[in-house]
């Protein structure tokens, strides 16, 4: 790692002066900043760590309303009593991310500003339609998620907190990498007063996407059995050692199954 | 440079460090603590895991100065004096160990998954787990084992065995 200087943040205040320090990243859990910084692939002059800020971390539950601190660790998102009611299929999802020790650490906030094309918050955020709240303003899941690694945070910007309407029916289903327990596929299905929506992660050429093929057979029938013959494209869908595009098309199909069929459940 | 200021097996710590230093160097480096072992130091093998307020960590993934103001845990501050802690004494009864080096990590991260399942464990919660720790000498059966034991042994003396985690 090349030589760095920590800043441990006060305040989101504090935090936006000093991010401007230098070529500054953010630090929130840094279960992948670290790691990125040993390997050298990062080298910010300055972290400024988040981590002991104290409004942005929890989850509230008010109603229907979820709204989830920007640096609650994926081990609070899936221990939390609320969530678990309000919205289940999301504190599943945060318990099958990295390991324990990764997830007593990594954070919501972390997740999405990174935007991994194989994460897996960035395809429930996208599917509950969820609002990504910064210190400056508000950004739909849908505006937010640009590409790989890219999103439509401003240099600089911080990301506060997550809010979201708790739907109806929905579910998580993930066929991960054994060895980086990433998403080889990951598919969250919900189905809300919008009516159904599928985002998928770990396949996307250009990250995570909503399947408009998955999505107009369960507008119709929400049932796994609406998915049979349903065939993705395998077009603008990633090849790697793990999985050819072929592979992955049909894994979202899958996985888009079992989803429905756990929210159903 | 930073301060880092550390309650680290109950005793206060302080030095100063560079703000990269990880915290698993700051552990072996500066306190001597070389129980917490580096192993692939890619987040992924588990050797490096302590308890940081309470939590279990991978401490090669962490930087020193973040670590700083907290309470770790590391293995040397397990046993109490002779009297290993129940999941040492686990692992040394079912063989749970052949060539050590994964160890202090498996038991590190042993002692925050019971204490996370206080109505018990089952063999297939263990090894799931047991994801963020590899061992490549005993095919993890008998760690299994010693898991389940130490679960065992810990939930009929509640009191006793929490004191010690």
């Amino acid at each position: 790692m090349y030589a760095v200087n920590y800043h441990r943040a006060a305040s989101v205040a504090d935090a936006a002066k000093l991010v401007k320090t230098g070529d500054a990243k953010l630090l929130s859990g840094g279960m992948t900043l670290i790691p990125a910084m040993k390997t050298r692939l990062a080298a910010p002059s300055d972290l400024v760590d988040l981590s002991r800020i104290a409004e942005l971390q929890g989850v509230k539950v008010s109603g229907k309303t979820v709204t989830i601190g920007a640096t609650t660790t994926h081990h609070a998102v899936a221990n939390d009593e609320k969530l678990k009611k309000a919205c289940p299929a999301l504190a599943h999802l945060a318990s099958l991310i990295g390991d324990p020790a990764v997830r007593h650490k990594g954070t919501i906030g972390g997740s999405i500003a990174n935007n991994d094309p194989a994460a897996d918050y960035p395809a429930a955020l996208l599917a509950l339609g969820a609002t990504i709240i910064t210190n400056k303003r508000e950004i739909d899941a849908d505006k937010f998620f640009k590409g790989l690694f890219e999103t439509s945070l401003k240099e600089g910007e911080i990301v506060t907190a997550v809010t979201f309407t708790a739907p109806a029916k929905a579910a998580y289903e993930k066929f991960r990498n054994p060895a980086s327990r990433y998403a080889i596929v990951g598919v969250f299905v919900a189905k809300g007063k919008d009516g159904v929506s599928v985002a998928v992660t770990g396949a996307g050429d250009d990250g995570v996407f909503r399947s408009k093929e998955i999505e107009a057979a369960l507008a119709k029938n929400f049932a796994a059995s609406a998915l049979e013959g349903v065939k993705v494209p395998a077009k603008n869908l990633m090849t790697d050692i793990h999985a050819s595009a072929d592979y992955r098309a049909n894994l979202i199909a899958v996985m888009a199954k079992r989803a429905v069929a756990a929210a159903n459940a | 440079m930073s301060d880092v200021s550390l309650m680290v097996n109950g005793k206060r710590v302080s030095g100063a460090a560079e703000d990269r230093t990880l915290l698993v160097h700051f552990l072996r480096e500066n306190l001597g603590l070389t129980g917490t072992h580096v192993g692939c130091d890619t987040s992924q093998c588990g050797a490096c895991v302590v308890h940081v307020d309470g939590k279990a960590v991978k401490s090669c993934t962490m930087l020193a100065v973040q670590a700083s103001g907290s309470t770790v845990l590391t293995i040397e501050g397990l046993a109490n004096g002779a009297d290993l802690h129940p999941v040492q004494a686990a692992f040394k009864e079912h063989h749970g160990l052949q060539c050590g080096f994964c160890t202090p990590g498996m038991i590190m991260t042993a002692t925050d998954m019971i204490g996370r399942h206080p109505e018990g464990l089952d063999e297939a919660t263990v090894r799931a787990e047991l994801d963020g720790n590899i061992c490549r000498c005993t095919g993890y059966h008998n760690i299994v084992k010693a898991i389940l034991a130490a679960s065992t042994t810990m939930k009929g003396s509640k009191g006793k065995a929490k004191q010690a985690a």
